[in-house]
C-alpha cells in the first residue's frame, strides 16, 4: 500500500514538474492562414523550448460566433487570430488584453514599421489591443488592353478620370458589356467609397452621417455608375465565374483583394495574363484611401499565460517569418521594411497594394459596424434597383444606423455619467 | 401513501430533467425577452436593462420581422397542402394493390428525410442552377425558358417549398401509411359490393378513416413549417433581397449574428404565440368537421 501511495506521489510531482518547465498556449486561427501557421510553430517551439503551442482551427464563417461564444463560456485561448473590423466588439466586451506596454517594451514590434493605417484599425479610444498580422485592402483589377484600347494609357487616379474611362469603355464594348463591376450583395466597393469621403459614416456621438456631403457624393458617384448603364444591376450569384467574365470583357474594373491577385493568375488563360494589372483606388480629387481589412494577432484578458503567448505574438511579426508568411499565404505584410524583399518590391501585382497601403483607413470603430455595412447593402441594392430613390436611401441609411446605435449611444451617456460622478 | 410516495420517486428523475431543461431555459428566456440583453451586457451586467414590453412593440415595428413573417406564411401556405398531398398520394400508392416493388419505393421516398439537410442541400443548389441545372434543363425541354431559381426574389421561395417538400413528405407518407392499415378492410369491401367506384371509396371511406392522422399530420407540419431555418441558411443566407429570411432564420441573425439575445428571444415568444393560436384554431375547424 504504502508503496502505491509512494508511486502515485511520484507520478504527481513528475506531471507537476512537466507542467512547469513546458507551458502549454491555446492559440486559434482562421481559415487558410489557420492551416499555414501550422507550419511556422515548429520554428517557434525550437526557439523557445519551453512553450508548446495548440493551434486549433475554425472556418471563417463560423469564427466571430464560436469567439463570442467562448467569451461567454469563458472559455477563450490565449491568443487568436482575429479580424480586425472584430476588435472594436471585443475591445467593447472588455475580452481583448490592451498591448501599449508589451510593445513599447519589446524593440521587434516597433510601431514606425507598420502602415498607420493598419496600426490605426487597432486603437480603440487610444489603446492597442491587436498587432496587425497580415492586410486585407481592396483595390482596382482591371484590364490593361480594353482601358488602351478606349484611349487611356493609365489607371484612372481621380473620380473624373475614372468617370471618363468608364464611359470610353462602355462606348467601345457596346449594350451587353459593362465598364465596372459592384455586385450588390458586396458592402464594400460602397464601403470604400464612403471611407474615401471627408466626414465619417459614424459619428463620434454615435449616429449615422450617411447624410454628410462626402458620403452623399459617393452614393451618387456609386449609383451613377448603374444609373448610366456604366456597371450591371446584378448581384455575385448572378456571375457564374468572375473571372471567366473578366477574361470576356463584361467588365473591365473590379474592385477585389489581394487573394484574387493568385486567383487571376491561375484562372484567366496564359495569353490573356498580360492584359489584366492592379491600381490603387481613385479618390474623389486624387489618389484616394482603401479600407485597411486584416487579421490581428491578440491576447485574451482571461488567459494566465499571457507573457508566453506575446512571444508567439513577437515571433509572428517578425520580419522574416512574415516573408515566410507572404511566400505560404500571399497575404499582405503590415511591416514597411518587409514589403522591401525581392518577393514583394518585384510582383508587378503587389505594387499597388504596397502603394494604396500608405492610404488605408479604419472602417468606423464601434461594434455595430458589421450591421450598419450589412443595412448600407440592402439599402443601397434598393436603390440600384430603383425601388429607393437616393434622398429615401440616405434617409432609411441613417434611420436604421441611429436604430442599430440606440444602446451604444446609452451606453456612452452612462459612462460619461460615471466618469463624472466619480 | 406509500404507494403514491414511490409513484413520485420514479417520476422525479424525469420531472427533474424536463424542469432543468426544459421549464427553466423557457422561463429564462422569457424573462430575457424583457430585457436589451446584448454584447454590451455581456461586458458589463450594469449594461442591462429591463425594458419591458419594449421588444416586442419594437418587433412589431421592424419591416425585416413582416417580411420574415410574410415569407413564413407563404412557405407555410405553399408548402404545407403541397408536402401533405404528396405524403397522401405517395401513401395511397404505397399501399393500393397495384402497386409493385413496394419496398424499393418506401426506401426511395423515405431517404431524403434521413439523408442531411447539408448534403442535399447542396445538390439541390446544383439541380436549380440557371445555367447549368437539370430542373432549368428540363423545364427548357418543354420550351419554358430558363428560371433563376434561387436568384430571383420572386422564385426563390417556392424553390426553397420544392425543395422542403421534396425533403419532408417520407416522414408523413410513413404516418399517413401507418392510419391507411388500420382502416378496416371490410369498409372497403362493402362499399365496393354497393357499387362504391374508387373514388367515392376514397372520399367516404379512406378520408374520413384518415382524419385523425391526418389531423395530427397537419399540426406537425404546420409546426415544422414554421420553423424554417436550415434550407435558406444552406441554400440562400436570407437572399436574395431579404426573400427567404424566414422567422427563425431572422431569430437567428439577431440572437447569433447581432448578439441581440433579448430581441431574439421576443422572437420566438412571438413565434410561439402563433403557431399554439394556430394549433388551437386547427383544432377547433377539425372538431367541428369530425362532427
Amino acid at each position: 500500500m504504502k508503496r502505491i501511495v509512494a508511486i502515485l506521489l511520484l507520478a504527481i510531482l513528475g506531471s507537476c514538474a512537466n507542467a512547469s518547465s513546458q507551458t502549454v498556449i491555446d492559440v486559434w486561427a482562421m481559415g487558410r492562414e489557420g492551416e499555414v501557421i501550422g507550419d511556422l510553430i515548429p520554428q517557434f517551439e525550437r526557439e523557445n523550448p519551453g512553450i508548446r503551442v495548440r493551434v486549433q482551427q475554425l472556418p471563417f464563417s463560423a469564427a466571430h460566433e464560436k469567439l463570442l461564444t467562448a467569451f461567454v463560456g469563458d472559455a477563450l485561448p490565449d491568443m487568436s487570430q482575429l479580424g480586425n473590423s472584430w476588435v472594436p466588439e471585443f475591445a467593447a466586451l472588455g475580452a481583448l488584453e490592451p498591448l501599449d506596454q508589451r510593445v513599447a517594451a519589446s524593440a521587434d514590434v516597433p510601431r514606425a514599421d507598420y502602415f498607420p493605417g493598419i496600426w490605426d484599425s487597432n486603437l480603440v479610444d487610444g489603446k492597442l489591443y491587436g498587432v496587425p498580422w497580415y492586410v486585407d485592402t481592396r483595390l482596382l483589377f482591371y484590364r490593361r488592353d480594353i482601358l488602351k484600347r478606349a484611349g487611356f494609357d493609365h489607371p484612372p487616379r481621380d473620380w473624373a478620370e475614372w468617370r471618363r474611362q468608364m464611359v470610353a469603355i462602355k462606348k467601345l464594348v457596346g449594350p451587353d458589356k459593362y465598364a465596372v463591376y459592384f455586385p450588390l450583395n458586396e458592402y464594400e466597393p460602397l464601403e470604400i467609397l464612403g471611407l474615401q469621403a471627408a466626414e465619417p459614416m459614424v459619428t463620434d456621438d454615435a449616429r449615422g452621417n450617411f447624410g454628410s456631403a462626402g458620403f452623399r457624393k459617393s452614393f451618387d458617384f456609386y449609383l451613377g455608375t448603374m444609373r448610366d448603364g456604366l456597371a450591371p444591376v446584378a448581384a455575385s450569384t448572378d456571375v457564374a465565374n468572375v473571372w471567366d467574365e473578366f477574361d470576356r470583357g463584361w467588365f473591365s474594373f473590379y474592385i477585389t483583394g489581394p487573394w484574387q491577385i493568385g486567383e487571376f493568375k491561375r484562372r484567366l488563360p496564359p495569353e490573356h495574363q498580360g492584359e489584366w494589372m492592379t491600381a490603387p483606388m481613385p479618390g474623389p480629387d486624387g489618389p484616394g484611401v482603401s479600407n485597411a481589412g486584416g487579421s490581428s494577432l491578440v491576447l485574451f484578458k482571461s488567459s494566465a499565460k499571457k507573457d508566453a503567448a506575446w512571444k508567439l505574438v513577437r515571433f509572428l511579426s517578425r520580419p522574416d517569418i512574415q516573408s515566410k508568411f507572404h511566400a505560404l499565404t500571399g497575404d499582405l505584410p503590415p511591416r514597411i521594411s518587409v514589403w522591401k524583399t525581392p518577393a514583394l518590391a518585384n510582383d508587378p501585382y503587389s505594387k499597388a497594394f504596397g502603394e494604396q497601403m500608405t492610404r488605408m483607413r479604419a472602417t468606423p470603430k464601434v461594434p455595430e459596424w458589421e450591421r450598419i455595412a450589412t443595412d448600407l447593402k440592402l439599402v443601397t441594392e434598393k436603390a440600384a434597383r430603383g425601388v429607393l430613390s437616393p434622398d429615401r436611401a440616405i434617409d432609411d441609411l441613417n434611420k436604421r444606423a441611429d436604430e442599430t446605435l440606440a444602446k451604444r449611444r446609452w451606453v456612452l451617456l452612462r459612462q460619461k455619467r460615471q466618469g463624472d460622478a466619480s | 401513501m406509500n404507494r403514491e410516495r414511490a409513484a413520485w420517486g420514479f417520476v422525479a428523475p424525469a420531472l427533474i430533467a424536463l424542469g432543468l431543461f426544459f421549464f427553466l431555459p423557457v422561463v429564462a428566456a422569457l424573462i430575457l425577452s424583457f430585457t436589451d440583453f446584448d454584447i454590451y451586457a455581456l461586458a458589463d451586467i450594469g449594461n442591462l436593462r429591463f425594458v419591458g414590453l419594449d421588444n416586442y412593440l419594437h418587433l412589431l415595428q421592424t419591416p425585416l420581422f413582416w417580411k420574415a413573417l410574410g415569407n413564413t406564411a407563404w412557405f407555410v401556405l405553399l408548402g404545407v397542402p403541397l408536402s401533405i398531398a404528396m405524403s397522401l398520394a405517395a401513401a395511397l400508392l404505397l399501399d393500393s394493390k397495384l402497386a409493385r416493388f413496394k419496398g424499393i419505393l418506401r426506401t426511395v421516398y423515405f431517404a431524403p428525410v434521413v439523408t442531411t439537410l447539408v448534403a442535399v442541400a447542396v445538390i439541390w443548389r446544383y439541380l436549380l442552377h440557371t445555367k447549368y441545372g437539370l430542373v432549368n434543363w428540363v423545364l427548357g425541354g418543354i420550351g419554358i425558358g430558363p428560371i433563376d431559381w434561387l436568384g430571383d426574389p420572386h422564385w426563390s421561395m417556392p424553390a426553397i417549398v420544392l425543395f422542403a417538400v421534396w425533403k419532408n413528405f417520407g416522414y408523413n407518407m410513413i404516418i399517413i401509411l401507418a392510419g391507411l392499415q388500420t382502416i378496416p378492410e371490410e369498409l372497403h369491401e362493402a362499399a365496393r359490393i354497393d357499387g362504391a367506384s374508387a373514388w367515392q371509396r376514397l372520399r367516404h371511406v379512406t378520408l374520413p378513416g384518415l382524419a385523425p392522422v391526418l389531423l395530427v399530420v397537419s399540426i406537425l407540419t404546420m409546426a415544422g413549417y414554421f420553423q424554417l431555418f436550415a434550407e435558406p441558411y444552406v441554400m440562400t443566407q436570407g437572399g436574395p433581397a431579404e426573400s427567404t429570411v424566414s422567422i427563425l432564420y431572422f431569430m437567428y441573425e439577431q440572437g447569433f449574428k447581432w448578439w441581440n439575445l433579448g430581441f431574439a428571444s421576443a422572437v420566438a415568444f412571438v413565434l410561439f404565440a402563433i403557431m399554439f393560436a394556430l394549433t388551437l384554431l386547427q383544432l377547433r375547424v377539425s372538431e367541428r368537421w369530425m362532427r
